[in-house]
């Protein structure tokens, strides 16, 4: 019976994991663990600069390869700057497993130099959290944390290990077993299936609507998706979160719906007569005004989280279950069914397809780029290249979501439920780390980029090639359309000011930094980015003046879409002000 | 602008957990952070080996809230069932309430003979002071506790209920 201390055997868990990155950074009350990694080949650590790096490039690891994501900080400030990114990971379901130091059992709720209750301030942005007070619980206990963290709707785990109990010792060879206490549904009961394989057949204008679980539930659930559509004929949307598991260029694609949707997704969910959401949640962002949300349909719900069901909207036949094991058993139960015919549908959804919702003027006022039209090039230039992309949050966010297409799962990474402004640069550096040989963009604004500009260091100190490409409007450009649109244009502190310069800090970093002030710059630069064997910022200056369209203003109904030349810079009653 | 409020209504849920660390500050913290109402929550382990503790909370709310809220719990890696008791059907509730009067020698004479008339029991007495200690359903201590206001009624303490379904299966 090998006795070891507490760190070692933390590490050792690590390893049976599968664990390939910890994404960190040192400190008292970890130096424990740091000390048993310095010996530790087994597992890279990945210094990060800032912790909240840390818990957003676990996060683009995780959504990008699938696997966990891990995180290891210290106790009281590391814990704290680790909540934005553990929070951001619980509100868009990502795996992570983060381990955090605290002070000794013994100085615990004494104000102890960097003490903080993690425990408590992590409890309501983790699915489940553990403060370990012996050693000899640590394996069982990062075992069910893992399993917790990857199966049933995912999610962040905190293990809080006081400093004591990874110095003391305890017999680390098996993990003890214990009870398995969480075992989620991931099959919907037959009869179930039976009955939305019926409303499904005899629907005249089905819409799936598609969200991030698909995603989470893995590349199968996206092929039987596909396999699906193609039984029914049914057109799909999606959620931001849910970008990649149907094709941008199949022609039932309707694009993005919600507040910054294409005009056909959000008028098909307003008309249709059978909703499927698969893997959504009904998001505030996505609903609209909900007294008017699609009035007249069926709806049928697939989750494998049971408080996602009648959250906000009431469905008619939840399906309670893993994405593939459901579409699975849906696309089984089909059989040799006829699809409907579906030609009433489809030609009105071609009629709503001819507002061309995404056209936006080609032209601005001071000849400066339309951002619409960067991310368009960006997308035709690289996407024989299969690229990784992730954002930051605001307009940019959505300018991504509208004109870059994407069709294949894992290759989008945005922060979308909490919208955490600097989650792009350390998402991409995960992803870079775990898909090594890809092309990874974040498509950041000037003022998200600010947020965790620190990573850069990150990246120059090991090597990845990752590409900031920055739409810069000198304005924190949502901020400012909400302003002009609820009130009047008063651009109350909205406005960046004091800019670095983007190029001079790339190469303070070691960076390529490259400037695109002209569209006649535009696609010669965006190769010469490519190009460069290493980490790249792009400064690409846009028009200030643009919005994003189209657009659900707040308190809308879907049916009551802007589109670009619509919006007049005006002001809003107190109910729709109050909405965020 | 004017802030809405919905029509709500009492649930009696019973919660059956692991006995672990920070489970009670997870239950109740669930509640406000979400902003679920707690009218009692009583708690205690209920197991040989202390393993399992049963909790009730008393909730009110809109029906689609109550179903919210039993969702919710039940995602709690801790919480083995969650079960309401007031949607299934028959269930006993019962209190405790400790109920002190102070007062001259008529008052705690009328005060006693309310507690017999109410099956209270005495539980300490001493010149001028009563204890009396009652087990009932919870609108029954309310009215017990009504008529002592106009004798002598100086303290009142209450447990917040327990319950259980009538039939033979558990809760």
């Amino acid at each position: 019976m090998a006795e070891k201390s507490g760190a070692a055997i933390l590490c050792d868990c690590l390893v049976r994991q599968g664990v390939e990155f910890v994404f960190g950074y040192p400190g008292g009350a970890v130096l424990p663990i740091y000390d048993e990694l310095f010996s530790d080949n087994r597992i890279r650590h990945i210094l990060v600069r800032h912790e909240a790096g840390a818990a957003h490039a676990a996060e683009g690891y995780a959504r990008s390869t699938g696997k966990p994501g891990v995180v290891l900080v210290t106790s009281g400030p590391g814990a704290t700057n680790a909540i934005t990114g553990i929070a951001d990971a619980f509100m868009d379901s990502i795996p992570l497993v983060v381990i955090t130091g605290q002070v000794a059992t013994n100085l615990i709720g004494t104000d102890a130099f960097q003490e903080a209750d993690t425990i408590g301030l992590t409890r309501h942005c983790t699915k489940h959290n553990y403060l370990v007070k012996d050693p000899a619980d640590l394996a069982a206990t990062i075992e069910e944390a893992f399993e917790i963290a990857t199966t049933g709707r995912p999610g962040p785990v905190v293990i809080d290990i006081p400093k004591n109990v990874q110095v003391a010792s305890a017999n680390g060879d098996q993990a003890p077993q214990r009870p398995k206490r969480y075992n989620p549904q991931v099959a919907a009961p037959e009869h179930d299936i039976v009955r939305a394989v019926e409303m499904l057949a005899e629907a005249s204008r089905p819409v799936l609507y598609t969200g991030g679980g698909i995603i989470n539930s893995g590349a199968r659930a996206t092929e039987l998706l596909r396999e699906l559509q193609a039984l029914t004929g049914a057109p799909v949307t999606s959620t931001l979160m849910g970008l990649g598991a149907f094709p941008s260029d199949h022609p039932d694609w309707l694009g993005m719906l919600g507040m910054h949707g294409t005009y056909e997704a959000n008028m098909a969910m307003n008309q249709c007569d059978l909703m499927v959401c698969i893997g959504a949640r009904f998001d505030d962002r996505v609903t609209g005004r909900l007294d008017a949300f699609s009035p007249e349909s069926k709806k049928i719900h697939i989750d494998i989280d049971r408080a996602s069901i009648n959250k906000v909207v009431h469905v008619d036949l939840p399906l309670i279950g893993d994405c593939a094991h459901v579409l699975d058993q849906l696309v089984s139960a089909w059989g040799d069914r006829k699809a409907a015919d579906l030609g009433e549908w489809k030609a009105r959804i071609a009629d709503w397809k001819k507002r061309d919702s995404l056209a936006y003027p080609k032209q601005s006022k001071s000849g400066a780029i339309m951002p619409q039209r960067a991310i368009e090039r960006l997308y035709e230039l690289t996407r024989d290249r299969d690229p990784i992309v992730s954002t930051e949050v605001g307009q940019h966010q959505m300018w991504a979501a509208q004109y870059f297409g994407f069709d294949k799962p894992n290759r989008w990474l945005t922060s979308g439920g909490l919208g955490t402004m600097g989650y792009g640069m350390p998402a991409a550096i995960g992803a870079q780390l775990g898909n090594p040989d890809r092309l990874v963009i974040d498509i950041a604004g000037e003022a998200s980029i600010q947020m965790n500009i620190q990573e850069m260091g990150t990246a120059s100190q090991f090597r990845l090639p990752i590409k900031v490409f920055i739409l810069n409007n000198e304005y924190m450009g949502m901020v400012r359309q909400w302003q002009e649109l609820t009130y009047e244009s008063r651009y109350s502190n909205s406005y960046s000011d004091s800019l670095p310069d983007f190029v001079k800090m790339a190469e303070a970093y070691g960076w390529k930094g490259i400037r695109i002030e002209d569209e006649s710059q535009l696609d010669a630069r965006i190769e010469a980015m490519m190009a460069h064997d290493g980490p790249v910022m792009v400064d690409c200056q846009v028009a200030q003046e643009a919005n994003c369209f189209p657009m659900i203003p707040s308190g809308a109904a879907h049916t009551e879409m802007l589109l670009y030349g619509d919006m007049v810079a005006g002001t809003m009653d107190d109910e729709a002000k109050a909405l965020v | 602008m004017k802030i809405q409020h919905r029509q709500t209504e009492r649930h009696v849920l019973t919660i059956t957990v692991d006995n672990e660390a920070g489970i009670l500050a997870k239950i109740a913290g669930l509640f406000t952070a979400r902003g679920y109402n707690i009218d009692s929550l009583t708690v205690a382990d209920i197991t040989e080996d202390h393993a399992v503790s049963r909790i009730t909370i008393v909730t009110n709310g809109p029906p689609p809230v109550i179903d919210q809220i039993i969702a919710q719990l039940e995602r709690l890696i801790p919480v083995h069932k969650v079960t309401d008791l007031s949607e299934i059907g028959p269930h006993l509730e019962r209190e405790l309430a400790l109920v002190k009067v102070a007062g001259d020698e008529n008052t705690c004479t009328e005060a006693r003979n309310v507690a017999e008339a109410s099956n209270a029991r005495v539980i300490d007495s001493s010149p001028g002071i009563l204890i009396v200690e009652l087990t009932d359903t919870p609108d029954r201590i309310d009215n017990f506790i009504g008529l002592m206001r106009d004798r002598g009624l100086v303290e009142v303490g209450r447990t917040g209920i327990v319950g259980m379904t009538r039939g033979a299966e558990s809760a």
